[in-house]
């Protein structure tokens, strides 16, 4: 049997469910153009996912929006990543996914991962630090319902279960 | 998607001296605007030619006034009638 060495991350000290998510303003990067928006002014239109992930152009980066684009979350509620990505990689990412209904948060400090909780230092690229794959599903008022947050390097969550929490919450 | 948003929406393009150059008037009038930044591919710029029917920045919106504009010599001149000298700002 092949024995894997997965990375494990250390505890996230990152916000639970039932604590308001943290505020952050960053430039938020649709499928025509980049603003500056707040979490609370998209939380304000309903209920939302806000998913942390690798920088576009990694496989995980990948494999989570072809998965949420095919479940078409987007019709349930508003989805948003944040990466550390530019606003014009996201821009190419968007139109190269087919993600006609998501935004994109760039970050490229890692800072908004970093007030989560949920930043990891990549080993052997010197000086990036992105964010660990995470997902918060979020109230208007921008209250935690539900979070995922990985324990390793890379995994990644139930989908099923995910979904389920979703729509029980909305 | 916030209620406070501003009356004016400047399209622009990073480092684009044409989009400074209104930003400068801007700045000078003490105007609230929120930026719109789009690609350096014309062909990119969709959102523009909707707003304004050609694909050139600067170009804004002022929802106090009706107005959308490109070209930023128009742009200027507009700001100045509007909001400069003699203006109720």
């Amino acid at each position: 049997m092949v024995e894997f060495d997965v990375v494990e991350f250390e505890p996230a000290d990152a916000p639970t469910a039932g604590e308001v998510a943290p505020d952050f303003t960053r430039p938020l990067v649709n499928d025509e153009y980049w603003e500056n928006t707040s979490l609370s002014a998209v939380t304000a239109d309903g209920p939302t996912l806000l998913v942390f992930y690798s920088m576009n152009g990694a496989f995980p980066a990948t494999y989570v929006w072809n998965e949420l684009r095919d479940r078409e979350w987007s019709d349930l509620l508003s989805v948003v990543g944040i990466t550390i990505s530019t606003p014009y990689d996201h821009k190419s990412f968007l139109d190269d996914r087919n993600l006609t209904d998501v935004s994109l948060f760039s970050d490229p400090s890692n800072e908004v991962a970093a007030d989560y909780g949920v930043a990891h230092d990549l080993d052997g690229m010197a000086g990036v630090s992105e964010p660990r794959l995470s997902f918060f599903l979020l109230s208007e008022d921008r209250t935690i319902e539900h979070s995922w947050i990985a324990s390793e390097w890379p995994e990644f969550p139930d989908y099923d279960e995910l979904e389920a929490e979703l729509k029980d919450a909305l | 998607m916030s209620t406070d948003e501003p009356s004016i929406t400047l399209y622009r393009l990073q480092a684009c001296p044409y989009c400074e150059r209104v930003v400068r008037t801007l700045e000078q009038y003490n105007l609230t605007y929120r930026s719109r930044f789009v690609e350096p591919m014309h062909s990119d710029r969709n959102v523009v030619k909707r707003i304004s029917g050609k694909r050139s920045v600067p170009a804004i919106v002022d929802t106090d006034t009706g107005v959308t504009m490109s070209e930023s010599g128009n742009i200027v001149t507009y700001l100045d009638r509007t909001y400069g000298n003699g203006g109720e700002n």
